[in-house]
């Protein structure tokens, strides 16, 4: 396929995020996840005859915490708007949005790809409520509501049409949830449906200023499926594009299994929304203090870690650009460091040992108990020559399945390195003893020899002789 | 501006409303009738005024982020005209 | 009925003194509702059994010298929109008609907390859109002063139940007008409060930057003594004003020296019956001779109000009642083809014509390419119809004029020009878009049907909407006539 060859693809991403706030948006309902279908409701989100919508001012701080995050300007005067539209998993009919005063425009973040920054603009951020869930039953002729996740708040991201590939989009939704993950304002977990993402998609002959027909891609549920999704859109409309044809305007929905986007025209009518503000919701005026007070309470945001891990640690651009990707990787290497001052080190474990352990077995850092802590600790136990780094090994293993600081770990099991010369000595006499062969080989010249006769020695002590000493040792013998 | 029988199609059908052709031929009549007399606002100009959508000067009306008990399923379903499994059933959705 | 013709204070001190229970109270009003409601038609949904319990409770306490609410023991009717719990609220609308709320709204939480007794829900029009009851999905309430007459509307039963004496006071709604216009063609006394005095949370919802909640009542004391029981601040309303609620009561002093009254010439020009006028003049006089001074003002956008009127509240109303589908509650349309066959069969079914008059004008004034021309023109103009109201209340207190252009029609004789229906509102629109309060007290009969009077105040100054009515109560007799039925 020679998409890139002929024509420049354009995409625009459309994100949801969850905000995890305790209530929902405009009631008192608990937002948690995975409650029994409909516990979560009262007669406000279920739309009942004569209910209001209160807001949640949580929410609203959220929403401008993910703004100021994205490089938004936060809106002076906000409001909220209906829009009107009839669906079983929307009960009042219509959903709480922001039409046309959004807390937050015109913002932007960086992404990295092939090692390349490259800036997307953020159009737009509004806060607006979930919608409920629909099961299909009886083949596929009825469906079931569940209404618990109605009223959850969230906000939605729309991008500028920057989005130039795929691989662009998966680091754009990759930064985008990284910075809400710094926020703490979401969990962003896709499987329990807390980011979720449509994407707009247009090709256009290089040099063609004008964009494109594009088409809306829907119902991509992983960051993988999107990139999937788009590569397949590209390549479907390329193929349109060289048969002399014409895309059509419309929603696509894409069959992650399959591989393929399919048309949903038909099925959906032409939408007229009829936004108009919410009368039964006050305007927003958020004042220099209110986003003050917001902008404060905002963290240190990948970027700013990882310009500071390059220049303060030393650490590669590569190995900080993957230990900021997520908030809780960051901490964890900070929270090392007040217990080594060996950066290097420490990212040199998290890359190695820690995100191979993780990579391999699919799991999550907060799937594994072992802390910075513990890992700075380690650290400096082999710095101070405690361990060996073959013990180092078994103590991290050990670390991440039962949690345990190391020194514990190195008692309990006896993996203190043996660093004294008159134990050490014994042993290197022994193993000498037994094999003349070796001995005699190294002392002809062959260096290689000693490795085997320290393997010995290593295997003597159960890897607990400090490898350094052993040789000096060794070699002080062989030589006298 | 005058309203169709077509426009009253397309608004019945917005409004998610099954109008047979009698209602139709009226609404189109006095819908007809009430717009041109709700055309005499355009005598008024309004270019900078600022539209009221309350009289009321209030602003930033929020609670707090507490959690309050939600109701048991029984009320949920208390009105439910079909239900399943604690859900409320409906035809399926088209997809 | 003699008994429900005491005041407040009168029905308290017989309590007091075990001249009389709450049990009396209440058997004497749900006697009433079976000897007139043949003729009346007031009541939708009866609460006679529980009514029977609370008052069986109330005279219990009563005997153990416990703590009297505000409307202790009061027989009340409430409403069919305003949603009270475990009692169907139908809104009188064949789409609700099965509806049991599981939650009260937060005014007839305060009924209660003030010990009233809930006697049932009254008649209106549907989903409180019309001004006679004729929109009833069910029956039409009637006038008991002719019962060949409209009560008014849409708080129609609200009215009709108060003047025919069948309970002590009853909550309306008003949204352009649908408390005040019923009292004037009842012969009663309706209060429209300030927007966002009294919570809506619970009213079902029609116009929601118009709908208020208040009392009909015999006289303009219980009036306050009513409003003094369901204002303040709700948290559940986002709406609802966080203001200081003054005693309505004491504000009763019948001095009214000084006052200075605004007439607008828009409210007394062409259309208005002669015999309405006139009977406003009179009330001028009384007013004048009890120090008050009033002057002819204008309120120059008043001929753009209910165009204005029209398109807002339509707009907000095809968006509140689209929650009416079918899905959760309400009657479900049988034997649907699909869901989009569900929700237009439930919802044509469900509505009656006004109902869906106002949707199809709702859905139209928002759609798009519409927006500007019609709802957020409309929105501008019901700046200007505010700023007059502003205009006239920076050099007078209170302005004055009729309730409504007419007494009260023949049932039957406007339904099929809802434009004309609409001007009946020509009075009471303009205070509903710029929220101040305002009160209708009877101030003449004409052919045996009576005439309200419109009092209407600054926002949130009730006391002296209130304080006007009562000193012009207090020196009249309009109040006392009763309906012979």
């Amino acid at each position: 396929m020679s998409v890139a060859n002929k024509y420049e693809t354009v995409v625009g991403l459309e994100v949801h995020v969850e905000l995890h706030t305790n209530s929902k948006i405009f009631c008192g309902c608990s937002t948690a996840f995975g409650a029994p279908p409909n516990t979560h409701t009262c007669p406000v989100c279920l739309g009942h005859p004569g209910v209001l919508p209160v807001l949640n001012r949580q929410a609203v701080e959220y929403a401008m915490k993910a703004a100021m995050a994205l490089n938004c300007t936060i809106a002076d005067v906000s409001k909220f708007d209906r829009k009107n539209y009839f669906y079983p998993d929307s009960p009042k009919a219509y959903q709480i949005s922001q039409y046309d005063q959004p807390i937050g425009e015109n913002g932007w973040i960086d992404i990295e790809v092939n090692g390349e920054t490259k800036r997307i603009g953020i159009t737009r951020l509004h806060l607006e409520e979930d919608a409920g869930k629909l099961t299909h039953v009886d083949g596929g002729y009825a469906s079931l509501v569940d209404f618990n996740r109605v009223g959850t708040p969230l906000v939605e991201i729309v991008s500028e049409p920057d989005i130039r590939t795929p691989e662009e989009a998966k680091a754009y939704l990759e930064k985008l949830k990284a910075i809400m993950l710094y926020c703490e304002v979401s969990d962003v977990k896709m499987e329990e449906g807390s980011l979720r993402c449509d994407a707009n998609i247009s090709l256009r002959p290089w040099g063609q200023e004008k964009f494109g027909t594009r088409a809306e891609l829907k119902n991509m549920n992983s960051f993988r499926s999107v990139q999937r999704g788009l590569e397949y859109e590209q390549f479907r409309q390329a193929e349109i594009l060289d048969s002399g044809g014409e895309v059509v305007q419309e929603t696509r929905r894409y069959d992650d299994a399959v591989g393929k986007s399919f048309s949903m025209r038909g099925k959906e009518e032409a939408h007229d929304y009829r936004y108009f503000p919410d009368p039964d919701l006050v305007r927003l005026h958020i004042s220099e203090e209110w986003k003050q007070s917001v902008r404060a309470s905002i963290p240190e945001l990948p970027d700013a870690r990882k310009a500071r891990y390059t220049a303060d640690y030393g650490l590669p651009a590569y190995d900080a650009e993957v230990i900021t990707s997520s908030k809780k990787l960051a901490d964890f290497f900070e929270d090392s460091l007040n217990y080594t001052k060996d950066a290097k080190a420490v990212s040199n474990w998290i890359m190695g040992d820690l995100l191979g352990y993780l990579n391999s077995n699919g799991l999550e850092l907060s799937d594994v108990k072992i802390t910075g802590q513990g890992l700075g600790e380690m650290i400096g136990l082999l710095e101070s020559g405690t361990i060996s780094g073959k013990i180092a090994k078994t103590v991290f293993k050990s670390m991440l399945e039962s949690g345990k600081r190391p020194q514990q770990i190195v008692e309990e099991q006896g993996l203190v390195q043996i660093s004294d010369e008159g134990a050490l000595l014994a042993v290197v006499d022994s193993i000498i003893e037994k094999n003349p062969q070796p001995v005699e080989d190294f002392k002809s010249g062959n260096d290689k020899a000693i490795g085997f006769l320290v393997g010995q020695i290593m295997k003597e002590t159960k890897g607990k002789a400090n490898p350094a000493l052993v040789n000096k040792l060794l070699v002080d013998r062989l030589k006298s | 501006m005058s309203i169709t029988l077509k426009d009253v199609e397309h608004v019945a059908n917005l409004a998610r409303l099954e109008l047979t052709d009698a209602e139709k031929a009226q609404f189109t009549d006095q819908l007809n009738a009430i717009l041109k007399y709700a055309e005499k606002l355009n005598e008024l100009d309004t270019e900078n005024v600022e539209p009221t959508s309350h009289v009321l000067p209030i602003t930033n009306v929020m609670r707090d982020d507490v959690r309050k008990e939600s109701l048991p399923i029984e009320k949920v379903l208390l009105n439910a005209p079909d239900e399943e499994d604690g859900q409320i059933k409906v035809p399926a959705v088209l997809e | 009925m003699a008994l429900f013709d005491l005041r407040l204070q009168e029905v308290h001190n017989k309590l007091n003194n075990k001249e009389l229970s709450v049990t009396e109270l209440v058997d004497a009003s749900y006697a009433r509702i079976k000897e007139t409601e043949p003729a009346i038609k007031a009541f939708l949904t009866l609460n006679e059994d529980n009514a029977r319990t609370e008052a069986h409770a109330l005279d219990k306490r009563l005997g153990d010298g416990g703590e009297h609410g505000l409307l202790f023991g009061l027989p009340a009717g409430i409403k069919d929109n305003i949603v009270t719990e475990g009692l169907l609220t139908t809104c009188a609308s064949q789409f609700l008609s099965n509806y049991n709320p599981i939650y009260s709204a937060t005014s007839a939480r305060k009924l209660k907390e003030a010990d009233a007794v809930t006697i049932g829900k009254l008649n209106m029009d549907e989903f409180a859109m019309g001004g006679s009851n004729e929109n009833s999905s069910f029956y039409p309430t009637r006038n008991p002063w002719n019962t060949e007459y409209v009560p008014g509307g849409s708080s129609g039963g609200s009215a009709a139940s108060v003047a025919a004496g069948q309970v002590y006071f009853s909550l309306g709604s008003d949204t352009g007008g649908s408390i005040r216009q019923p009292a004037a063609y009842c012969g009663i006394v309706g209060l429209k409060p300030t927007y966002g005095l009294v919570s809506r949370f619970g009213l079902v919802a029609f116009a929601s930057s118009l709908d208020q909640i208040g009392p009909l009542t015999k006289n303009v004391e219980d009036a306050a003594y009513v409003l003094q029981a369901i204002a303040g601040y709700d948290a559940s309303d986002s709406t609802s004003a966080n203001v200081e609620i003054p005693d309505y009561t004491a504000a009763l002093t019948g001095d009214v020296k000084g006052l200075r009254i605004g007439v607008p010439k828009e409210y007394l020009g062409a259309g208005i019956d002669p015999r309405v006028k006139e009977a406003v003049m009179n009330a001028l006089k009384v007013y004048e001779s009890l120090g008050a001074t009033w002057e002819e003002v204008s309120l120059p956008h008043t001929d753009y109000a209910i165009a204005t009127y029209y398109l807002l509240a339509s707009s907000e109303a095809s968006s509140n009642l689209a929650r009416f589908d079918g899905v959760r509650y309400g009657v479900r349309a049988d034997n649907p083809d699909n869901l989009i066959d569900l929700y237009r069969k439930s919802r044509s079914q469900g509505f009656g014509p006004e109902v869906k008059r106002r949707i199809m004008l709702g859905t139209y004034a928002l759609s798009s390419g519409y927006y500007d021309a019609y709802y957020l023109k409309a929105q501008k103009v019901r700046t200007l119809i505010k700023q007059d109201f502003d205009n006239v209340f920076n050099q007078y207190d209170l302005i004055i004029g009729p309730t409504a252009p007419t007494p009260a029609f023949r049932i039957g004789e406007q339904i099929g020009d809802p434009l004309t229906m609409y001007l009946n509102d020509i009075c009471t629109i303009p205070v509903s878009l710029a929220g101040v309060p305002a009160i209708s007290v009877p101030c003449g009969t004409a052919d045996g049907l009576p005439i309200g009077l419109q009092i209407i105040g600054k926002a949130f100054d009730e006391s002296t909407v209130l304080r006007a009515a009562h000193a012009f109560e207090a020196h009249t007799d309009h109040h006392k006539l009763r309906p012979q039925l």
